[in-house]
């Protein structure tokens, strides 16, 4: 059983992880604009000589 | 147009000569829509930062004042190609979005604790019926209490605060049993731990933070989200008022900035801005919007006039008065309060059942351990059974039924057109057995609509409807939006109160009164029916034309009211306009229960006659002088063009020409309302159940932690099905 004792906080460390995780995206605003996001990823911009022309 | 327009109220200055606005926009669909008005605010000089919140359909933009201001934004946007509204965000709508992030983060700190704390009760259980000795079991119960306590006292908050406000009240509500079952729980595991006990609650008064937080949050998502768009249109439809300052000069201002004794000047085909009293000039009024009168009223100097009237041919000049000033206002104002006295008597299912339910939990947990006590049982083995009551009869499952099915159908009346005011009104639709219809703007579209029955060939009205662009007149409006090219002809020019002129093809046009357009007199065409029909001329080439344009039904009106009858609902319409234009939509409709001519008090009484019969009426209207009615119904619906005041005191507002939401409203509503009362009788039955198992004291942290997420899952499917087949 002594393995717990490295086990458990290890468990416990990564469980604030995860907490940390969320409440800094909930902070820096990634939960304000969900549709966005999801509709962001779509124009490919990015790629060289496809990108749409702006007016 | 040489006049400035003033945004003060909307831009927030930051330091070193920045600032910063929030805007509403229209038309954003797409991902397109997004890079074009980003990418084509941030290539204008002096511009920070432009980014659109695409769920809100917002776009906050920050600039160097130096370079650009507020209108330029403004004027670059409508370039691209969308209109925007600055925003001012109202303090209920900031309160709300605070009041979601705690939420979350309680949500967040609950979630994380739940499952660490779970996973070491489940090496307790499985430790309890094999080989684990006592002391890793206390270690284990010690961790537990480690990671529950301090995340009990954060995530518990809500609940906390909740019900020491109720007890200050001196009142009862659904969070003093929580909060009491909580911190009950908490303290006897804490004590059984340092005793060395085989069972510790940790895990559940965890779990059943967690499953009461995510019911908070939804029913918080649901007003807020219904808050967030009733703001943006708010936005949308905020009017801008010319005012004329001291030295003559004319400043354009959002409506919302007037004040009291302003002078205002409105020209023709604009909306009044503000109630007041007209100190110049002399115009008609198409009041249909206060008065549901469909028949202009003439206005000169003296007259009062209402926001929301359109001012169809001259140019008033206005002296703002504070509202309620007017004598309509003043009695609709003192019909709602009254109104709004009795409906706030309505209480919500959830409300009732929290009323029944925290005295009844309560005696029940007494009488458990002083039943036992009499069977003989320690001081210390009744109370730990007493507390297992109070904790598998906490309401999770209640505390989700009535939220979660909300969510669901508010998500679906919305794909249908219909935004809800709040969650409440669900239940209310539910319940309907009367929907009692307005006319104008209501049952018939609230803008006018082209005649066709006159028949007119479609390259001359083609031709008028693009000449009606360049005009602000009302009925111009209804013809411009036939035009299918949306551009205005070159050089077309506005005579106000006359018409407009342009050289088409080489010839001139002329459109507007007849006497505009050189008619010697009226030259209505013979045969057709001209009762509450007003006409336009059109001249062109030698040719004049008369373009009928009235009041028409909504093009689903007919089909609505059928299915609505179907439906078994009994059908009424109380209008304010005249008994001549009101029977001929009643008759087409086949309502054979409408009044004429009333006012508002006549409405709200006819309204209290039918509740006193035992009725439960739905009423739709628009109009100011619905708003009483509105509010005195038991719910109401208001289409989204209706008067701001109507719209303050309808349960939900439905988009677009079709009456089609009305029906949708009532069957979504109907099924959600099914599927409420089968959640609660789905927790009745899990309490049924339960309850007798922990007074009887077989209830284990095991058996509480399965029953509790068992109900709750089992509730938060069954709302789905609100979803389902709408």
């Amino acid at each position: 059983m002594n393995v717990l004792i490295y086990l458990v906080p290890l468990a416990l460390l990564l469980g604030l992880i995860g907490l940390a995780a969320f409440l800094w995206s909930l902070k820096t605003g990634q939960y304000d604009d969900l549709d966005g996001a999801a509709v962001r990823i779509l124009p490919d911009d990015d790629i060289e000589g496809e990108a749409p022309t702006t007016n | 147009m040489g006049e400035t327009l003033d945004l003060s109220m909307f831009v927030k200055h930051g330091d070193a000569g920045s600032s910063h606005m929030t805007l509403a926009v229209e038309g954003v669909s797409c991902a397109g829509c997004i890079r074009k008005i980003e990418s084509g605010l941030t290539k204008l000089p002096g511009v920070i930062d432009a980014r659109l919140n695409f769920t809100q359909r917002r776009l906050a933009v920050d600039w160097r004042d130096d370079q650009i201001d507020a209108a330029r934004i403004i004027d670059a946007l409508e370039q691209i190609g969308y209109r925007a509204h600055p925003f001012a965000p109202e303090r209920v709508e900031a309160d709300d979005t605070a009041q979601t992030r705690w939420l979350l983060k309680c949500l967040a700190v609950a979630g994380f604790a739940a499952m660490n704390v779970m996973l070491l009760s489940v090496s307790i259980w499985a430790g309890n019926v094999s080989d684990m000795t006592q002391e890793t079991r206390d270690l284990f119960h010690w961790l537990s209490a480690l990671i529950a306590l301090p995340a009990a006292a954060y995530a518990g908050q809500p609940f906390f605060q909740s019900a020491a406000r109720a007890l200050r009240a001196r009142a009862l509500n659904m969070d003093v049993p929580i909060s009491v079952g909580v911190v009950l729980a908490l303290g006897l595991s804490l004590y059984e731990t340092a005793t060395h006990a085989t069972h510790a609650y940790f895990d559940s008064a965890i779990m059943l933070l967690f499953f009461l937080l995510c019911g908070r949050y939804l029913d918080l998502a649901v007003r807020r989200k219904t808050r967030l768009l009733a703001g943006n249109l708010a936005t949308l439809k905020a009017e801008f008022a010319h005012r004329l300052e001291q030295n003559g000069e004319l400043v354009r201002v959002p409506a919302a900035a007037l004040a009291s004794g302003d002078r205002v000047l409105v020209r023709p085909g604009e909306r009044i801005p503000a109630d007041g009293t007209v100190v110049g000039g002399a115009s008609d009024i198409d009041e249909s919007l206060i008065t549901g009168e469909t028949t202009y009223r003439n206005a000169r100097a003296g007259a009062t006039v209402y926001a929301g009237s359109i001012n169809v041919s001259g140019t008033l000049t206005l002296r703002v008065s504070a509202a309620g000033a007017g004598t309509l206002v003043e009695e609709v104002d003192r019909l709602i309060a009254k109104a709004m006295q009795a409906k706030s008597q309505i209480l919500r299912l959830a409300d009732r059942a929290a009323q029944l339910y925290a005295p009844v939990v309560h005696v029940t947990a007494v009488l458990t351990a002083i039943g036992w006590l009499i069977a003989g049982a320690s001081i210390h083995d009744s109370i730990v059974i007493a507390i297992a009551v109070l904790i598998i009869t906490c309401p999770c499952a209640i505390a989700l039924a009535i939220p979660a099915v909300q969510v669901v159908a508010s998500g679906a009346l919305f794909r249908s057109g219909v935004i809800l005011n709040g969650g409440a009104a669900i239940e209310r639709l539910a319940a309907v057995d009367t929907v009692v219809f307005d006319k104008t703007g209501t049952l018939t579209l609230p803008d006018p609509q082209i005649d066709m029955s006159i028949g007119i060939d479609p390259d001359t009205l083609e031709r008028a409807a693009r000449l009606a662009l360049s005009s602000h007149h009302p009925l111009a409006g209804a013809l411009a939006k036939a035009a299918r090219e949306r551009v205005p002809y070159e050089g077309a020019v506005e005579e106000p109160g006359r018409g407009v002129r342009a050289i088409i093809d080489g010839q001139e046009a002329r459109l507007g009164s007849a006497t505009f357009c050189g008619a010697s007199d009226g030259a209505k065409p013979a045969g057709t029916n001209t009762n509450g029909a007003s006409f336009i001329s059109f001249a062109h080439g030698g040719r004049l034309s008369t373009i009928a344009v009235r009041q028409s039904l909504r093009p689903d009106a007919a089909s609505v009211v059928a299915a609505l009858r179907r439906r078994g609902l009994f059908l009424m319409m109380l209008s304010g306009d005249r008994a001549e234009a009101v029977a001929p939509v009643a008759q087409e409709l086949g309502i054979s229960d409408w009044r004429a001519g009333i006012t508002p008090a006549e409405k709200i009484a006819a309204i209290e006659l039918l509740k006193e019969q035992g009725r439960r009426v739905l009423m739709v209207g628009d109009g100011l002088n619905d708003a009483p009615a509105l509010a005195s119904a038991q719910v109401s619906m208001s289409p989204i063009t209706a008067a701001h005041l109507a719209q303050a005191h309808a349960d939900a507002l439905f988009l677009g020409d079709h009456l089609q939401p009305v029906e949708r409203a009532i069957a979504i509503s109907r099924r959600a309302g099914r599927l409420m009362k089968q959640n609660l009788v789905l927790a009745a039955i899990y309490n049924a159940f339960a309850v007798p198992l922990a007074i009887a004291g077989l209830v284990t942290p095991l058996i509480a932690a399965v029953a509790m997420s068992g109900s709750s899952l089992l509730v938060t499917l069954n709302a789905l099905r609100a979803r389902l087949a709408s």
